[in-house]
């Protein structure tokens, strides 16, 4: 029992990098673009947001405004890479699954050549802290699972209503839903189809931007190259398996995440199996969930990776 | 439009292509603070001025060549392959358990053998995103690389128990490597550490180029491929050339795992794919998906992944600089593609270009 | 809102497309309260002059004036201000949201910074709607409703932008003939109030419903004058540049035995629901059958179907006497089918192949292009080249990707190569859709040589003509279902269209 609650209290907050990537990567899809590149986006995302608190702190602590400026910054980052992959894929109309593999290829190298340069090794930093709500966190087990985390970990599931709200009951979320669906027609109705791409990616940007530095930041605590270990591709396949719905895509989040946590208690769980095996559960648990829910994905953004061209005809 | 206008015009964008990729690569080298021009001098002249260089090259020419090839199988066939990263580490494990299990045999029937089942290992591997894809409509972009972090936690596993060296055991340091495979199973060398392999790789661009375009079977993979619905229309089995295409381009990735092995290494060794898989699709982009272009372009970028581990040393550049270099490679290239066959564009700038001319006369 | 639009001039619009110019030189007036029918055949430039009318392209020359002012338009949000709206051929409507969540894309009004107010759109709908007497559900999805209610909400949607001007973009082309009726007569209403153009390539609808007539042909402007004063034939030679009659069925029946048989076929659709429910139809050698009926009501899984390319649920498909049901594309190929498939540039052919290479796209393993799998080039070659000359292909050589080709050009490649590897059947799906007169005469003109061959064809049109002149018996089919079938001379339109819309002769229509 111990252990459940253990591997729990630890699948929250190990979900959120997750949730945060494939709340981003779902308002690149809504928009029709597919951005593989969210590997890479996270990677810089981590990169940056790590060597804010760590320059400023050389390794020490530092007050907890330098971290939230790293979360920050790496938002930032995460945007503008989005809007440099709108670039490849919105203006240039290139084929959208090969530019994402060279986005991220890009994102992972910038995120490793800088890491050389500015950090060196292995260096960790205090990172943020949790944050405990009161009473809230008193609660037996449920407090220890929900409520004892850091405050981005609560901000993360207040997104994902409010991701709802946005999709389906603003404007930006029309035109988002819109030029996925049928651009022509948006297009006829006055949306700008190419701008509205662009603001969606910059978003899906920002948030596997936040995502990565959430990694360094709150979670691990420091930077390595296998710090992201494919959760860029794992919240792009997170998207197809919640529908393109923040509901299911959190439930999927949670669920990948209880895959993940299962590594760091094996001793408990007293199995005798290699460790290995449990390293690569997340991922074998990917590849079969795809096999279960890909034959019914024709639901998704019917305009899902295909480029608009206004005047071309067909 | 005349035809001086189209070559000029290509070429400007080609060119707009490469400075691109320059410029941005240098912003990253100043944002690093390292001298721009000594670190692109170190990363492809250096590498060909001593024949040690130039060895050194070949010898990760010989893999990028043999799975670029593979994936531009994949890629003419509709699918793209990410996951040779996987796919010959599992070729690897392939090479080295025939290896480590039959040390005794002769070495003309141990070392084909061994080679054969680095290739069904790593053809395995590509079939099993071939089948989710053609039958279930799984992306092989999101499995492959799944595959690739399962192949690489599978790898790790057999080189740290059954396949671990004994005596790593027996000293205790435990470094995670096979044993000294029997040398029956090696591919003789030509000069420093450049081997025989290098044959095969451009006998499989021939044999992969004859494939293609002179068979009826290249002829249904590149139909498939290029429009599936019409080549269904044509009474053509799209699934089966699909999950065929994806089995021969795991088997080409093998194929590398197990030449790294019998001619560079000679025991399976923790890192020998060396992220070759991923480079492969930039090469096998770069050389525009056809064998005669994939051999200079493996041998190009077999150059920047040597030159870049100079850069440390030489100029203080990390040696990720490759991949910022690559991802980016990848990016322009896809864009100049589509800006080369955006004719509406080239048709745009065409009258932009006689009103100028007709303006300036006037 | 806009004023009324009481003037509206195109003057000189030139628009280039690659290796096309689609507009020459166009100038164009629409006075008040004037329905304005603006003809010409397929690919003449109509519906790229009407973009441009819209702002979706930018001219390369011309200019614009609306009630005398010049206007530029950068995009259709600006001609929406000016009172201009369009009602597309392929309908502006985004399937997976409802009524007034694709009114509410250009109700700008709505957007209020973190709400979209769509209960103000809701009630600009339902008004609009009461108004003009076009009754839509504000609340359902696009994808529940059919063709003609589909229709109806584009016309709300221009209306609640606040149009003063409409442009219908061959607003009947998949409606039946009594929804069309309905249409012109709305029309004629709407024009107390508004200017209209009106694009068609019908001419007995043009006559109908227009004051004025401008013929567009080769992008060029032909002719501008008063409906009354032409009559139709006269508008027909100047549409085409040249007479045309087309081809008709006129011989004897000369059927043989029974060619492909089809018993109570159920096949389900993309979306899982049954697109045939029953179908059943038998087609004889000799014999062509021409299936009317507006698209959407399951030709194209029938097609499918026959051809193998979609699983069937239940049923029988019985080909020559051989049960077909569920065999693959490949064995109803060497079973003698050909097929003429509706999406010609994607399904007819891998647009990035030479002419040559489609032209075998059945035939790669067949012992006449290959030995031991291996190609033989130069009887490829041959072959393309020998196909060139007999069907017209208009191409700068047999290497050329098959996608560079015009639309014409295409559906002969496709023709070349069914109708040469000596079919036993054929089926033909749209085969002219989109296409010149000249060459829907000669795809008619080989459809019928085919027949006399003693070939039974299946015959799958929406264009009513083609079917009434080409068919020995003509079937229609609603929901999946065939509704009847009749003799050649027993059908007309009117009768065609009260079973199209699924209504019963002599009930209330």
């Amino acid at each position: 029992m111990d252990i459940l609650i253990n591997i729990l209290s630890m699948t929250v907050p190990f979900s959120v990098a997750l949730l945060l990537a494939s709340l981003g990567e779902m308002f690149n899809q809504r928009s029709g673009v597919f951005n593989l590149g969210c590997e890479g986006i996270m990677a810089v995302g981590a990169f940056i947001g790590m060597l804010v608190p760590f320059s400023v702190g050389q390794g020490g602590a530092v007050a907890g405004g330098w971290n939230w400026l790293g979360l920050l910054l790496a938002c930032v980052a995460g945007a503008l890479l989005g809007l440099l992959f709108g670039l490849v894929v919105v203006t240039f109309r290139a084929p959208q699954g090969i530019a994402g593999i060279g986005l991220q290829m890009f994102g992972v190298g910038v995120a490793g050549t800088l890491f050389r340069h500015f950090v060196g090794g292995t260096q960790s930093i205090p990172g943020m802290s949790t944050t405990p709500i009161p009473l809230l966190s008193k609660i037996p087990v449920i407090g220890r699972i929900f409520f004892s985390h850091s405050i981005i970990v609560y901000l993360a599931f207040l997104f994902v209503p409010l991701a709802w709200y946005i999709l389906f009951k603003t404007p930006w979320g029309l035109r988002v839903r819109a030029v996925g669906t049928h651009p022509r027609a948006a297009d006829s109705m006055g949306i700008n189809v190419n701008r509205t791409r662009y603001e969606a990616l910059a978003v899906g940007g920002a948030l596997a931007g936040l995502a990565g530095a959430y990694l360094s930041v709150c979670q691990v605590k420091m930077f390595s190259d296998e710090l992201i270990a494919g959760r860029g591709f794992i919240a792009v396949a997170l998207v197809y398996f919640g529908h393109w719905n923040p509901v299911k895509i959190m439930l999927g989040a949670l669920l990948f995440s209880f895959a993940q946590t299962i590594q760091y208690n094996v001793q408990g769980l007293g199995m005798n199996v290699p460790y290995e095996f449990f390293v690569m559960l997340p991922y074998v648990v990917v590849v079969v969930v795809l096999a279960f829910t890909s034959r019914n994905q024709k639901t998704g953004p019917a305009a899902l990776g295909k480029p608009f061209n206004r005047e071309m005809r067909t | 439009m005349n035809r001086n206008f189209k070559l000029v015009y290509k070429s400007l964008v080609i060119l707009a292509a490469i400075i691109v990729t320059l410029a941005i690569s240098s912003l990253i080298l100043v944002v690093l603070g390292a001298d721009i021009l000594r670190t692109f001098e170190t990363i492809i002249i250096t590498p060909l001025t001593r024949v040690g260089h130039i060895t050194e090259v070949f010898v990760r020419a010989v893999p990028l060549c043999i799975i670029a090839l593979g994936v531009a199988v994949a890629y003419r066939s509709g699918i793209v392959n990410i996951g040779a990263e996987g796919q010959m580490a599992m070729g690897v494990l392939g090479f080295t358990a025939t290896a480590l299990a039959l040390p005794d045999l002769p070495k003309p029937i141990l070392l084909p053998m061994a080679l054969i089942a680095g290739v069904l290992s790593g053809g395995l591997w590509g079939f099993i995103p071939g089948i989710l894809k053609s039958k279930l409509e799984v992306s092989e972009l999101l499995s492959t690389v799944m595959l690739n972090y399962i192949a690489a936690q599978f790898y790790s596993f057999c080189l740290r128990v059954p396949m671990m060296d004994p005596a790593e055991a027996l000293s205790g340091a435990g470094t995670p490597q096979s044993a000294r495979l029997t040398t029956n199973i090696e591919i003789g060398r030509i000069t420093g550490r450049l081997h025989y392999g290098l044959f095969i790789a451009l006998a499989l661009a021939v044999i992969v180029y004859l494939f293609l375009w002179k068979t009826s079977y290249g002829y249904k993979m590149r139909a498939s491929g290029s429009q599936p619905r019409a080549a269904r229309y044509g009474g053509i089995a799209v699934s089966r050339y699909v999950t065929l295409a994806m089995v021969i381009s795991g088997a080409f990735a093998g194929l590398a795992g197990g030449i790294e092995i019998a001619a560079v290494h000679r025991r399976a060794i923790e890192g020998v794919t060396n992220n070759y898989g991923f480079s492969a699709v930039v090469v096998a982009l770069f050389g525009m998906l056809h064998p005669f272009g994939i051999v200079p372009a493996s041998f190009f970028f077999a150059l920047l992944i040597y030159g870049s581990t100079l850069t440390p040393r030489a100029v203080g550049v990390p040696a990720n600089i490759v991949d910022v270099m690559q991802g980016l490679i990848i990016m322009t290239i896809v864009t100049t593609q589509m800006i080369l066959q955006n004719d509406y564009l080239m048709d745009r700038v065409w009258h932009w270009w006689c009103s100028k001319r007709k303006a300036k006369e006037a | 809102m806009s004023e009324k639009i009481t003037s509206l001039r195109m003057e000189h619009i030139t628009k280039r497309f690659p290796g096309v110019l689609a507009g020459d030189d166009i100038s164009l007036e629409v006075g008040e309260g004037e329905i304005l029918a603006l003809v010409g055949e397929n690919g003449a430039g109509k519906t790229t002059l009407m973009n441009i009318l819209m702002g979706i392209y930018q001219p390369d020359e011309g200019r614009i004036f609306i009630n005398g002012n010049e206007v530029r338009f950068r995009g259709p949000e600006d001609a929406f201000k000016v009172g201009l709206g369009m009602v597309h051929q392929q309908y502006m409507l985004v399937g997976d949201m409802t009524v007034t969540e694709n009114v509410a894309l250009g109700y700008k009004q709505a957007w209020k910074p973190m709400k979209l107010d769509l209960d103000e759109v809701r009630r600009r709908v339902v008004e609009v709607s009461d108004r003009h007497g076009l009754a839509v559900n504000p609340d359902a999805y696009i994808w529940q409703l059919s063709v003609g209610e589909q229709q109806r909400v584009e016309l709300v949607k221009t209306l609640c932008l606040g149009a003063r001007f409409l442009i219908l973009d061959e607003p009947t082309s998949a409606l039946t003939p009594q929804e069309t009726e309905e249409l012109v007569d709305l029309l004629k209403k709407m024009k107390e109030e508004l200017s209209i153009i009106f694009i068609s390539h019908k001419l007995n609808e043009v006559k109908a419903v227009s004051d004025k007539i401008a013929i567009l042909r080769h992008g060029r402007i032909v002719f501008t004058g008063d409906t009354a004063d032409h009559s139709s034939s006269s508008i027909a030679a100047l549409m085409t540049g040249h007479e045309i009659e087309l081809p008709e069925n006129k011989e004897a029946d000369m059927h043989g035995g029974l060619a492909l048989s089809i018993k109570d076929l159920c096949v389900r659709s993309d979306r899982g629901n049954l697109a045939l429910d029953h179908f059943s139809l038998d087609i004889r050698e000799g014999e062509v059958v021409g299936l009317a009926g507006v698209s959407g009501n399951g030709q194209r899984e029938l097609a499918e179907a026959v051809n193998g390319l979609r699983a069937v649920e239940s049923g029988s498909i019985s080909f020559f006497g051989e049960e077909c049901a569920g065999r693959g594309a490949h064995q109803m190929i060497e079973a003698g089918m050909g097929y003429i498939p509706e999406e010609r540039n994607i399904e007819g052919i891998v647009p990035a192949f030479s002419i040559k290479e489609n032209l075998i796209l059945k035939d790669s393993e067949n012992p006449r292009f290959s030995k031991h799998h291996l190609m033989k080039r130069k009887a490829v070659m041959e072959n393309a080249e020998r196909l060139r000359k007999d069907f017209d292909i208009r191409c700068p050589g047999v290497d050329t990707a098959a996608g560079s080709l015009s639309g014409g050009n295409i559906q002969k490649v496709i023709l070349a190569r069914e109708l040469t590897r000596s079919p036993r059947f054929l089926v033909a799906v749209y085969p002219t859709r989109g296409l010149d007169m000249g060459a829907v005469e000669s795809i008619h003109k080989e459809l019928l040589a085919k027949r006399k061959e003693g070939i039974g064809i299946l015959l799958i049109s929406e264009e009513l003509d083609e079917i009434m002149n080409l068919s020995d018996r003509i079937a229609v089919i609603y929901k999946g279902r065939v509704q009847c079938v009749m003799k050649h001379g027993e059908a007309d339109k009117r009768r065609l269209g009260i079973h199209m819309a699924g209504l019963e002769e002599g009930s209330d229509e």
